[in-house]
């Protein structure tokens, strides 16, 4: 298995940037997953990678090896794609074998490494259709089978389940998982999902607006944001965010509230914001709705998510909405005033210009 | 809802009494015009040509057709000429139809590549085709001529040195097959393009990461993408091969001696010329048409197969 270097690779159409020069190991036998909202980059990299799209700087390099300018077929990756992108015109067979007549591995061989990959993936009996008579699972499954028959030193994927169902998009997700913690096997894939994100990936590469936001395992991504927009991006709903003032260990926030700065924070705080602006972030799990709790808000709307409740409490004006999660049977009428406290271990501050989290230890 | 629907059935049924006559009528009065031509022009003369190819009856003489039953397709079947005039035109259909397929195919390959002016020439390419075969042929004959014609010329074989190409019975038929290679390599490049425009491009993408070479993608991806849309080509080409006249009446009529006598320059010889014997001339007319029948079922069969798997 490979490891996966970029070197200031960069794609630029034109003037503008589809990818601005970024760098990124990826680790052998590592899952990373390229995560941003449609045309951040994301896909463009992961084709970079690949070789369908040509880089327009930077290198490229497989184990050491610089393949930048290499045409796919010289790389050694398997790449599945979002359409799948089966030929129509072979069964399902001849789909998976396509690879290995390709480069001409010997019959017995190839009807041997065929057999397996059938079995693991439990489609022998699809095995003489046509992908046009299959349902879309068994369509990845084939495209999978496909990827996974040559024993490649790297597995690209490009949004392999973003034309499933959402519900067999859970069990091939699982599949997925589990046939990369079988094969070990070095993979990048890119999604625009965040739950898939931090379901598979050892690692999440944010990015958006053509470069990388944050690179972290799914925890650090989730629970210490690099910057602003990953504090929104992650998460459903994403990270409460509070503009307020900052001044001697105290954060002045809307409805006349005052919240203290946990100890560990207060000298970054001081040291970093030059006129006190600051913008506070926690997560909906991070805030508990308690009789004698800080920060006073009144209840804007609540509602129902199956194994929790949501509730939308708005801090002074309706401009300051904070999300809260409670447990499923409490509830609120509307308008009724309630008080609630930040996990100190839960709670972010950002930089209102530079929109970069603060981090304690003093640097941004 | 129900209100809107009923008043719109009591319009439709108002402006049906104005008219007084049902949909039905209309259809008729519309479709049966069509019907009367067809029957006409076409459904008769196919049945009464028919029944003209069991008769002995010439159109000139004035007799009435006298019915002889299978007696002209058995002295046509039995006469070795007529075979010798099938051989012919099947060489001339595999010559031209198989040379169409290679040229028009390659044509195809390179004019899908977009490249600047790729367009221009493709029109450029079609041109051909949009001329009428005869005046084709009359140009043609013009070009292979042995004395002022431009082409031995360019051969590097001014006269009086070079062939005169129409009138070699060995060159002859070749040079029939040359100008109907001309006329409609294009028509098969046409088919090709659009059958190559229609293959998606992942599917190269695909190939490529599965490490497939240019000729491995050629073969197991264009090849078999295209085969669809190649089968139709061949299948009109062919058809039309078995029913070639004008290019050869514009460019031989058929000679020098029978040298390039296709069968239904044949069957114009007989109906037309001479004794005019239109009996015999339909039942060998049936004849051709069974043959034509014949093979494009066999290529008919064939695309279905190739559109079952596709």
């Amino acid at each position: 298995m490979a490891t996966i270097e970029l070197r200031q690779v960069e794609k630029k159409f034109g003037q503008l940037h589809a990818v601005k020069p970024m760098d990124l190991t990826i680790h052998s036998g590592e899952f990373v997953v390229l995560l941003g909202p449609s045309g951040c980059g994301k896909t463009t990299t992961l084709r970079m990678i690949s070789g369908l799209e040509a880089v327009t700087g930077g290198h490229i390099y497989l184990d050491g090896r610089d393949v930048t300018w290499l045409h796919p077929s010289e790389r050694d990756i398997a790449f599945v794609f979002q359409f799948f992108a089966l030929y129509p015109h072979m069964t399902v067979l001849d789909n998976i074998r396509f690879p290995l007549q390709a480069q001409r591995v010997p019959r017995a061989e190839a009807e041997k490494r065929v057999s397996e990959i059938v079995k693991m993936l439990q489609i022998e009996h699809l095995l003489h259709l046509r992908p046009g008579s299959l349902s879309g699972g068994d369509r990845q499954r084939v495209a999978l089978a496909r990827a996974l028959v040559r024993r490649p030193a790297a597995f690209l994927m490009d949004e392999p389940l973003g034309a499933l169902d959402a519900d067999l998009r859970e069990s091939m997700r699982a599949e997925i998982k589990r046939l990369h913690i079988t094969n070990n096997a070095t993979t990048v894939y890119v999604t625009h999902d965040q739950l898939e994100a931090m379901a598979l990936g050892d690692r999440i590469v944010v990015m958006s607006a053509a470069e990388i936001q944050q690179v972290g395992s799914p925890s650090e991504v989730y629970y210490k944001p690099a910057n602003l927009f990953v504090a929104r991006f992650i998460g459903s709903p994403g990270m409460n965010l509070i503009n307020g003032r900052y001044a001697d260990g105290i954060v002045y926030l809307p409805g006349d509230n005052r919240y203290a700065v946990p100890e560990s924070w207060r000298a970054p705080l001081a040291q970093s914001l030059k006129d006190g602006e600051v913008i506070i972030g926690f997560r909906p799990e991070s805030a508990r709705i308690t009789e004698n709790g800080a920060l006073s808000a009144r209840v804007y709307s609540s509602d129902m998510h199956g194994a929790f409740n949501m509730i939308h409490l708005a801090l002074g004006d309706e401009t300051n909405i904070v999300n809260v999660r409670v447990d499923r049977w409490v509830t609120y009428a509307l308008d009724t005033p309630v008080r609630f406290d930040i996990d100190p271990e839960g709670v972010r501050f950002f930089d209102p210009r530079s929109e970069k989290a603060l981090r304690r230890g003093g640097a941004q | 809802m129900t209100a809107t629907t009923a008043l719109q059935a009591e319009k439709v049924a108002q402006r049906r009494q104005v008219r007084r006559i049902s949909d039905k009528t209309i259809q008729t009065a519309f479709i049966l015009p069509t019907m009367m031509l067809l029957i006409l022009w076409n459904i008769f003369p196919l049945f009464y040509s028919l029944y003209l190819s069991f008769t002995e009856y010439s159109v000139i003489t004035g007799t009435p057709p006298r019915w002889v039953g299978f007696e002209n397709y058995r002295n046509i079947l039995s006469d070795p000429l007529i075979w010798k005039y099938f051989a012919l035109t099947g060489r001339f259909a595999l010559l031209s139809v198989g040379l169409q397929t290679i040229i028009g195919f390659v044509m195809a390959m390179i004019v899908r590549a977009k490249f600047r002016g790729s367009g221009f020439i493709t029109t450029l390419i079609l041109i051909p085709m949009m001329l009428s075969p005869v005046v084709v042929g009359k140009f043609w004959a013009m070009i292979y001529n042995p004395t002022f014609g431009p082409l031995n010329y360019l051969l590097g074989m001014p006269p009086p040195r070079g062939p005169d190409w129409l009138a070699n019975p060995q060159f002859a038929l070749w040079a029939v097959v040359l100008v109907d290679v001309w006329m409609w390599s294009p028509f098969v490049m046409l088919l090709c393009l659009s059958g190559l425009k229609a293959i998606p491009e992942y599917l190269y993408e695909a190939a490529a990461i599965d490490r497939a070479s240019a000729w491995f993608q050629f073969w197991r991806i264009t090849l078999p993408q295209v085969a669809p849309l190649l089968m139709i080509a061949i299948l009109f080409r062919t058809i039309e091969a078995f029913k070639q006249f004008d290019v050869v009446m514009g460019l031989t009529g058929g000679g020098p001696g029978d040298a390039t006598e296709l069968v239904a320059v044949k069957l114009y010889r007989i109906a037309f010329l001479g004794r005019f014997d239109t009996g015999i001339a339909s039942a060998f007319a049936y004849i051709v048409l069974i043959i034509i029948v014949a093979i494009s079922n066999l290529y008919i069969r064939y695309l279905n197969r190739l559109r079952g798997e596709a």
